[in-house]
């Protein structure tokens, strides 16, 4: 037998630690541009200014807290009937289309739901014209702090009630058969079998919507109506766009930060982690399920859940049917913010997927190779820093940090690709990990003992297996790159806009119409960018 | 306990004052196997018959100790560089390849295989009986063909030893029988090293092979399978068999 093709000695450190270089050098990359923002604002923000914390800054603060809390407990509290009743009406018909319809607001770029709901509740909208035919007196004003709710509820009610509804799908089934064979009431299920898991999920859902909403920007940037409700957020934007006052930028930027990192600190320590897996989701057969004040609970929470989510995109819809269609597709404007949103986006979830694969095939190794669990975990929460850095935050410091070399307007689209490819880290690390660990517990030990390593081992292992995932990961970081309205307000102009940009220049200018028409058509790229991309990335298979 | 000399003084597999600690188990392995011989691995569940394996297969590192193959000292070696072939109870085959492709990846990685590639191809999924069902994905095969694609993979490779880690434990018991005539076939034809994890001690009687019984880390018999009932090790050898 002829043995001997493949060297025997190879440098120990090489195979045994090549695989985390790459990932760790990523994670390097990325706190090192996080803290030069960071560093930035606070070079910039002296103390004896910084600690001025005047009416202004304490106002912010103060709303900024409240609307995120209302928001969250507003969004939450409602999303749990309607949880409850997807998972009550288990042999609904349309029940797996209402629970894919949840999750439309995950794809819905801020901007086109902010104008959806303005064509619904503005003043020229449908309730106002449908009030002042029924010759009811004054009108329904939608900016202001309820205009802010609304929104955030259009926006996180769904996505709320699709993680209760993982939770309660985690609910074993001998649990159901108990009940059924001991008729408990629907009163008795809630206490004694639904209660315990929604205490241990809805902490942590309430959590991660109260931090959703308190870095909200777009939302309450066009719906706030004014300097008395503006959050942190949109005070740093105001500071740096419209006053140039960059220490008060710092100082906000330094409450937001530490703001959100007691709430991510919050977050952690609350409960059990959610987890979105709509495959778990699978129908159950509950004896309260017939009760008569089921019924009517029930339909009543999905009724209202699908006119929050479905009224304002139909009224979208019946404005762009009305308006200027033809004359907003031919216009050069429409068609280089495409092109520009196009290439942010791409470059964006491009970017993020190379960089969440290189931090998760490290911590993978460390994982599986090292057996270093908390090493892996740590690299992993590194790479989902930027969950605590805001976006308006990390935007600011990169201004402040670039300035110096180049003019941070003429780069903005870098900033913002870069920007928006941090911001979906947290998506990549989130859906690809589980997927990516599954192909070395699967495939690790065939692959060694073959020797098949880096793209050998990304074609025939790891590839196949996460395929799936990483189209879904793709797709949805393109997507919210492709119409994210964040940090394109602060570095964006006419020649730079984005399609997200020039919806919210046309919507300032009260060119209403034609404002309803981009974001039609924002809303059907996106749509379609999104079946695309997970398509022909992720292939036949769904994640 | 002392290990039986190679019979014919060729080395095979070497384990020498090898430490491995996992959990709260201190396993110690002193272990000479003889090239061309056949060593069953048997004992209960975590005694340590899988990392034995795995620290030959080069998965595991030990923190003491070396183990040689063949001779040569295995310490920084990769597994996919060591003269070793492993065949594990599941896990074996990557699904999206059809079973030519499962197998030719034991020979190269390239997608266009050379005529004496195709030759080497060729011969193994003949001598394992799977010519007609080269281009299948190993969802449309059966247990045992699954691991058939696995053996012609290792046949392809043309390693000296062949680590066996309980590959056949799904499959029913007739199955089996065929399967392990199989590996002893092709150890006779290719003069292997084979080391076989098993918990069907029953089915290895009479081939006259070596046997290591383990129990909590540490090797309590190695020698002639005929002889375990008789030797030191008997009291635990007859707790794990239930007797």
């Amino acid at each position: 037998m002829a043995f001997g093709a493949q060297p025997l000695t190879l440098p120990t450190w090489r195979s045994r630690w090549a695989g985390t270089i790459p990932g760790l050098a990523v994670i390097a990359l990325l706190l090192a541009v996080l803290a030069a923002g960071l560093w930035a604002l606070l070079s910039v923000a002296t103390p004896a200014r910084t600690l001025r914390l005047d009416a202004y800054v304490g106002g912010v603060v103060a709303f900024s807290l409240l609307q995120g809390t209302l928001s969250a407990v507003l969004s939450v509290g409602l999303a749990v009937p309607v949880a409850r009743a997807l998972f009550r009406r288990g042999d609904f018909p349309l029940r797996t289309l209402l629970v894919r319809l949840m999750g439309l607001p995950m794809v819905v770029p801020t901007i086109v739901g902010v104008i959806a709901i303005v064509v619904l509740f503005g003043r020229q909208g449908w309730l106002n014209q449908a009030w002042g035919a029924l010759g009811l007196g004054g009108r329904i004003d939608i900016y202001g702090l309820h205009g802010i709710l609304l929104a955030h509820l259009f926006f996180n009610l769904p996505f709320a009630a699709r993680l209760i509804l993982s939770g309660l799908a985690t609910i074993p089934q001998a649990q159901w058969r108990q009940a059924s064979q001991l008729g408990l009431s629907g009163w008795q299920v809630l206490r004694w079998i639904e209660y315990p898991v929604l205490r241990e999920v809805i902490p942590g859902i309430l959590g991660i919507v109260f931090l959703l909403c308190f870095t909200s920007f777009a939302i309450v940037l066009a719906l706030g109506g004014g300097p008395p409700n503006a959050t942190l957020e949109v005070a740093i934007y105001q500071a740096l766009r419209f006053e140039f006052d960059v220490t008060r930028a710092a100082l906000l930027a330094g409450i937001q930060l530490l703001l959100c990192l007691g709430a991510y600190a919050a977050i952690l320590a609350l409960g059990r982690p959610v987890e979105s897996d709509l495959a778990a989701t699978a129908a159950v057969r509950r004896p309260d399920a017939d009760a008569i004040t089921a019924r009517i609970v029930d339909t009543v929470a999905i009724g209202l859940a699908l006119l929050l989510l479905l009224g304002p995109l139909l009224a979208l819809a019946s404005r762009i049917a009305g308006g200027p269609l033809v004359d907003v597709l031919a216009s050069g404007d429409l068609w280089a913010a495409t092109a520009r949103s196009l290439a942010v986006g791409t470059a964006a979830g491009l970017l993020s997927l190379v960089a969440g694969w290189g931090i998760l095939t490290a911590a993978r190794a460390l994982r599986q190779v090292h057996g270093r669990p908390g090493l892996a975990r740590a690299a992993e929460l590194a790479g989902s820093m930027i969950l605590v850095v805001p976006p308006m935050v990390l935007g600011a410091g990169l201004f402040l940090a670039v300035r110096g070399w180049i003019d941070p307007f003429a780069a903005g689209l870098l900033l913002v690709v870069l920007v928006n490819a941090g911001m979906g880290l947290p998506f990549m690390i989130r859906i690809l990990g589980p997927a990516l660990d599954r192909a070395g517990r699967r495939y690790g030990r065939l692959s060694e003992s073959l020797g098949l390593r880096r793209w050998h081992r990304l074609v025939y292992a790891d590839w196949p297996e996460v395929r799936a995932s990483a189209g879904l990961a793709l797709a949805l970081v393109i997507c919210l790159s492709f119409g994210d309205f964040g940090v394109i307000a602060l570095f964006g102009s006419s020649d730079t806009a984005t399609l997200p940009f020039l919806l919210y220049e046309r919507m300032g200018a009260y060119r209403m119409d034609e404002a309803a028409v981009i974001a039609g058509w924002l809303l059907a790229l996106c749509v379609l960018l999104f079946v695309a991309v997970e398509r022909l990335v992720g292939g036949r298979e769904r994640a | 306990m002392n290990a039986p000399e190679p019979r014919d003084g060729r080395e095979g597999v070497t384990l020498q004052g090898v430490r491995y600690s996992y959990e709260a188990m201190q396993m110690v392995f002193d272990l000479r196997l003889a090239a061309g011989s056949v060593t069953a691995v048997l004992g209960p569940s975590g005694a340590g018959k899988s990392t034995l394996l795995n620290l030959v297969a080069g998965f595991d590192r030990p923190d003491a100790g070396t183990i040689a193959i063949l001779g040569r000292d295995m310490a920084g070696v990769p597994p996919g560089a060591r003269p070793v072939t492993s065949v594990f109870q599941e896990g074996n085959l990557f699904p999206h390849l059809p079973v030519w492709r499962n197998v030719a990846l034991g020979i190269t990685r390239r997608r266009r295989l050379g005529p004496e590639e195709s030759r080497r191809l060729d011969e193994a999924l003949s001598r394992v009986g799977l010519t007609a069902l080269r281009q299948r994905l190993p969802s449309e095969l059966s247990g045992g063909e699954r691991q058939r694609v696995a053996l012609a993979r290792a046949l392809v490779r043309q390693r000296p030893v062949l680590l066996l880690d309980e590959p056949f434990a799904a499959l029913d018991p007739g199955l089996r029988a065929r399967m392990l005539d199989l590996v002893f076939a092709l150890q006779a034809e290719r003069d292997l090293t084979v080391l076989l994890v098993s918990h069907q001690p029953g089915e290895l009687m009479g081939r006259g092979i070596d046997v290591i019984f383990l129990d909590e880390g540490e090797v309590l018999y190695h020698g002639p399978m005929a002889a375990l009932r008789r030797s030191a090790a008997a009291p635990a050898v007859a707790r794990y068999l239930g007797d």
